[in-house]
């Protein structure tokens, strides 16, 4: 979506992802989703009089991989107590981390080529969760509200982006890239619909060239595409407030999936109070460089990495290639095609294959061996498997195991013979003379004609390339 | 560093702290608070610019503990001692706004 | 009144029961403590399940532990499942936690038998106990006065021989200062030497537990039972408890000790004397005393009185009224909040809330809070020095002996000048001792203190031991 002309928007996203720990982050109560209300909680996070906090190690490792994955600077860091009252909050403060944070000074960069810095990236605990009852179930109108302690003191790492983007899909891009590297680094599942990854973004317009204007904060994005479309209505809204004459106020907006339209939630008049300080109950955190560096060690490829080697693989991509690049990536495929490609295969076939034949059975992916995949598919370079054999092989391997060679056998396709086909193609030159005629004379344009006759004949048994060279033969 | 105590930010400081004060309360407790303040300022004269503060009085650091789960409490155990409860959940009334 | 070491010993060998020995606590208890106030709950039946559960083991020729069969009183800031825990507030009337201090635990391992929760200042905030929202607990030594607080209850429990032993806390004084009004031995221990977990907290980086007692040899074994690492708590020191009964008697030769003018300063003269008087008793031993100044300890009262403000407003905001304890009720969940803690809280705690927020506050942290803490190592720094020239500091442990009930409480700033000699301790977070020693004002107890560099809760007690034997107590 363009803006109207002058007007530039401003983005910084806040993400907050929940850590794939075992348990949570100050105390051995589990950290699983959809638990049973108030069933994975003790003195701890319950905040009981007298219960103190013990760091998770898992989750300080966890941050630190995300911290490399974005290749942030590594300090010293504390835990600070956010002081404020609310009814999730069982001890009414939040340990989080405030100016001494474990990552800063990180950046992302994005496939468009554009890069996105990350301010910080730090380590906080999560609240307890509420449903309000009465009203439409939403906080406005509820009579009383219940709460479960469940997912609190759930390990968090909030990444925080700089004001850098300048567009809801360069935003959208950058969350997307952000969510490959969280799941990549095994920290998070990255799933937005069950709130293991939320997403805040702040959004303000200027003309271009001059200062930041007014940012409101937009919440309530459960998905990627909420949050472009929440985006772009936001910076209209505000140009459209501020050429009538009016101002941006600073505010926290609510966005509405369904009316799609962002709405005031509560102003910034008086901004909170935190009275941060810094939390006596926990040690200071310093990890060593042998600790940084076992965590560094274990760290696997990231996307934009497995994407460039992937890409490299092939000459001079297509767009459409890059795509299936992309689409091969995010399902975890590569190793396929990079097994294909050191068998000799051709890596756009590959790619082709992966893209498509592998990701429509992808249920059964355990079944398929790298090797398997690629022995079929150099029977296909070969001529050995038309492309339509090749991706029925492919589909049975992954609908029910085995080797390639024995479904190969089993489905009855051997080769054609050179015979059989020359029978069939020289038939099918009697049944059309006229046309024949023509291609003889130079209309290329009917091999195309003829192909598909011998495909329809053979039920698609047929070579591609054999059948070509078997016209050609008879011009 | 001594402002005197004002009777707004006492009012200010019992709202953040969810206190509610009668006037003769806050009468007092800014004269008492306003008292004590006054004797904090024998720190303000001092010039520790250069000094470190301390937080806490041993430093030790990484504490930490391995990612295993324990059990957790029994809920009906930990519902019981809530002042009201539904649903497996603690109920309170309602709650005018959204969270900071 | 038999030691606590005579009970264990006797109950280890058969010559007494734990269940006798309780029965002459609860008598001792059932005695005074309409008078006095002491205990907020007696367990009677969990102390006697304990103690019958020691007779057994006894029975089958276990060796039960080094506080065998003893009973003890605990602070009731300290968590014990299912016993009913106030820290003598309203706001927490009635709340049983589901779980044990670690203390407890410990203690238990160790054989003894808690007896009940004795009263203390609300949230123990104060140096009297005539803070608690349940009634004040009198000095069973002259009931028209304080036992000291906030750990009053606990001091009194041990002075009126209701139980040998007992657990207080010590934020900026709270067991030394009632130890000392009351005549008994009671120590905070270095700062992480004593699990945290489960003791409500007041000021998380000042805070701990620890002993009181007749005795020095018995302080020093409840000590022992109790210390060492917790890894529920970040903030334990890394070791296993030290050795501490071994060293009771190592003397206090060769030993130097730095007595320190500013603990001393505005003493009442009774108590000044009888620190001249340790002093010659220390030498007398074999120790050098020489005199000191450390003029950093003066700003001790101020910094403190930012620092656990501060971190009590913090500690005590969980106190809103949902999930446990006594709520207001109200239209919405803020009005709740507000109406809970307003009615849940006395005087004396809402002010140091206040304080604390103040303190905390946006535009006034640096002023405040961030200056106390700057002061704070001021404080450490000036005790290194010292220590580079002593092995132990002597001083008085609070300005007079006890005060008449309510002649303090018209002016807070009046009450927390009693926490003055202690306050320092605390703040850097190393050990000290009050000791009884002589009589002052109207034949009451005066304590001296004697302060250590952090981990030397050995060399502590033994130079109590030496001002033990010079007093003729033992």
């Amino acid at each position: 979506m363009t803006l109207p002309a002058g007007w530039e928007m401003v983005v910084g996203l806040e993400v907050h992802t929940e850590l794939k720990t075992a348990t949570k982050m100050f105390c051995g109560c589990a950290n699983a989703f959809g638990s049973e209300p108030n069933t994975n909680i003790c003195p701890v996070c319950l905040g009981l009089p007298g219960a103190l906090p013990v760091l998770n190690e898992r989750a300080v490792e966890l941050a630190m991989a995300i911290g490399m994955a974005l290749h942030s600077t590594i300090a010293p860091s504390t835990f600070h107590r956010k002081n404020y009252f609310y009814p999730d909050m069982p001890k009414d403060f939040q340990i989080s981390q405030y100016d001494l944070p474990i990552n800063s000074g990180g950046y992302l960069d994005l496939p468009d080529g554009s890069r996105v810095s990350v301010e910080r990236a730090h380590l906080e605990e999560d609240t307890g969760k509420s449903t309000h009852l009465g009203g439409s179930g939403r906080i406005h109108g509820a009579d009383r509200s219940l709460v479960d302690y469940n997912r609190s003191g759930v390990p968090l790492v909030e990444i925080v982006s700089g004001p850098d983007i300048r567009n809801a899909a360069q935003a959208r891009a950058y969350a997307s890239e952000l969510r490959g590297i969280l799941i990549a680094t095994g920290a998070s599942d990255g799933r937005m619909e069950e709130g293991s990854m939320r997403i805040d973004a702040n959004v303000s317009v200027r003309h271009a060239g001059e200062p930041f204007g007014t940012r409101c904060e937009i919440k309530n994005l459960n998905s990627l595409r909420s949050l472009q479309r929440a985006i772009d209505f936001e910076a209209l809204r505000q140009i459209e407030l501020i050429e009538e004459g009016g101002t941006v106020r600073q505010e926290t907006r609510h966005w509405d999936e369904n009316l799609g339209q962002t709405s005031t939630m509560r102003t910034k008049e008086e901004a909170e109070d935190y009275r941060y300080f810094r939390e006596p109950d926990l040690a200071d955190l310093a990890p060593d460089q042998a600790w940084q560096d076992r965590v560094r060690a274990g760290l696997p490829v990231m996307p934009a990495q497995r994407r460039r080697e992937l890409a490299a693989r092939l000459e001079e991509p297509s767009e459409a290639q890059l795509d299936a690049v992309e689409v091969v990536i995010d399902q975890g495929l590569e190793r396929f095609v990079h097994a294909a490609a050191e068998d000799g295969v051709d890596a756009a076939l590959a790619l082709s294959r992966a893209a498509n034949e592998l990701v429509a059975g992808l249920d059964g992916i355990e079944r398929l061996s790298p090797a398997s995949f690629s022995a079929t598919v150099a029977m296909e370079q070969r001529g050995e498997l038309s492309a339509t054999q090749a991706k029925t092989v492919l589909a049975e391997l992954l609908a029910h195991g085995g080797e390639p060679r024995d479904v190969v056998a089993a489905m009855g396709f051997a080769q054609l013979s050179a015979d059989s086909l020359g029978a069939t193609v020289a038939e099918l030159i009697e049944q059309n003379p006229d046309e024949w005629s023509r291609y003889r004379e130079g209309d290329d344009k009917l091999a195309q004609f003829f192909i598909g006759l011998v495909m329809k004949a053979t039920k698609g048994q047929a070579n591609g390339k054999s059948v070509i060279a078997e016209l050609q033969n008879r011009r | 560093m001594s402002s005197p105590l004002r009777r707004e930010d006492v009012a200010h400081v019992a709202k953040l702290a969810r206190l509610t004060l009668t006037d003769e309360e806050l009468d007092r407790f800014t004269h008492q608070l306003g008292q004590i303040l006054e004797h904090a300022n024998d720190m303000s004269s001092l010039n520790l610019a250069d000094v470190v503060p301390t937080a806490h009085p041993f430093d030790l650091i990484n504490v930490v503990r391995d990612d295993l789960v324990r059990p957790s409490l029994d809920r009906d155990a930990v519902l019981a001692m809530a002042p009201d409860a539904q649903d497996g959940r603690f109920a309170v009334p309602r709650i005018m706004g959204e969270a900071p | 009144m038999k030691t606590a070491q005579q009970i264990a010993h006797e109950v280890q060998s058969g010559a007494t029961t734990a269940v006798a020995e309780l029965g002459r606590a609860l008598d001792a208890v059932r005695d005074r403590n309409e008078e006095l106030n002491v205990f907020l709950y007696v367990d009677e039946a969990g102390a006697t399940s304990a103690a019958h559960a020691i007779d057994e083991r006894v029975a089958r020729g276990e060796v039960v532990g080094p506080l065998a069969g003893v009973p003890i009183a605990l602070k009731d800031n300290l968590c014990q499942t299912g016993v009913p825990t106030t820290c003598s507030s309203k706001i927490l009337e009635g709340w049983r936690p589901p779980y044990n201090a670690t203390v407890i635990d410990r203690l238990l391992a160790a054989g003894a038998v808690p007896v009940g929760k004795t009263n203390l200042d609300e949230f123990a905030m104060g140096s009297s106990t005539e803070n608690s929202a349940f009634g004040p607990t009198r000095n069973p030594l002259d009931p028209s006065r304080v036992p000291g607080g906030s750990s009053g209850g606990s001091a009194a429990a041990v002075a009126a021989d209701m139980t040998p032993i007992s657990l207080g806390s010590d934020t900026g004084g709270s067991i030394r200062q009632p130890a000392a009004l009351c005549g008994l031995i009671g120590m905070k221990p270095t700062y992480g030497l004593v699990s945290r977990y489960g003791l409500i907290a007041f000021a998380s980086s000042l805070d701990q537990i620890g002993p009181f007692s007749k005795t020095v040899m018995d302080s020093a074994i409840l000590l022992e039972a109790i210390a060492g690492h917790d890894p529920m708590d970040s903030t334990s020191l890394p070791e296993p408890a030290p050795s501490l009964v071994a060293h009771v008697n190592d003397g206090v030769a060769g030993q130097r000790v730095g007595l320190v003018r500013e603990l001393v300063e505005g003493a009442d003269a009774d108590v000044v004397a009888a620190v001249e008087q340790a002093r010659r008793a220390l030498e007398d031993a074999g120790a050098t005393v020489v005199e000191l100044s450390i003029p950093e300890f003066r700003l001790g009262l101020s910094a403190y009185y930012l620092i656990a403000p501060a971190e009590a407003s913090s500690n005590l905001a969980r106190f809103d009224g949902v999930r446990y304890g006594n709520r207001i009720d109200a239209d919405d969940v803020t009005a709740m909040m507000e109406a809970t803690r307003t009615a849940g809280f006395g005087a004396e705690v809402k002010r140091r809330i206040m304080l604390g927020t103040y303190a905390l506050s946006a535009g006034y942290f640096d002023a405040y809070y961030g200056q106390a803490l700057k002061v704070r190592t001021q404080m450490i720094q000036a005790f290194h020095r010292a220590y580079q020239q002593v092995d132990l500091l002597l001083g008085a442990t609070t300005p007079s002996v006890a005060f008449k009930f309510g002649s303090k409480t018209s002016d807070p700033m009046a009450m927390y000048l009693s926490d003055v000699f202690t306050i320092p301790t605390n703040l850097a977070g190393e050990a000290a001792v009050s000791v009884p020693f002589g009589t002052g004002e109207a034949g009451l107890p005066v304590g001296v203190q004697l302060l250590g560099p952090g981990r030397s809760e050995a060399r502590l007690f033994a130079a109590a031991r030496v001002l033990e034997i010079a007093d003729g107590r033992s």
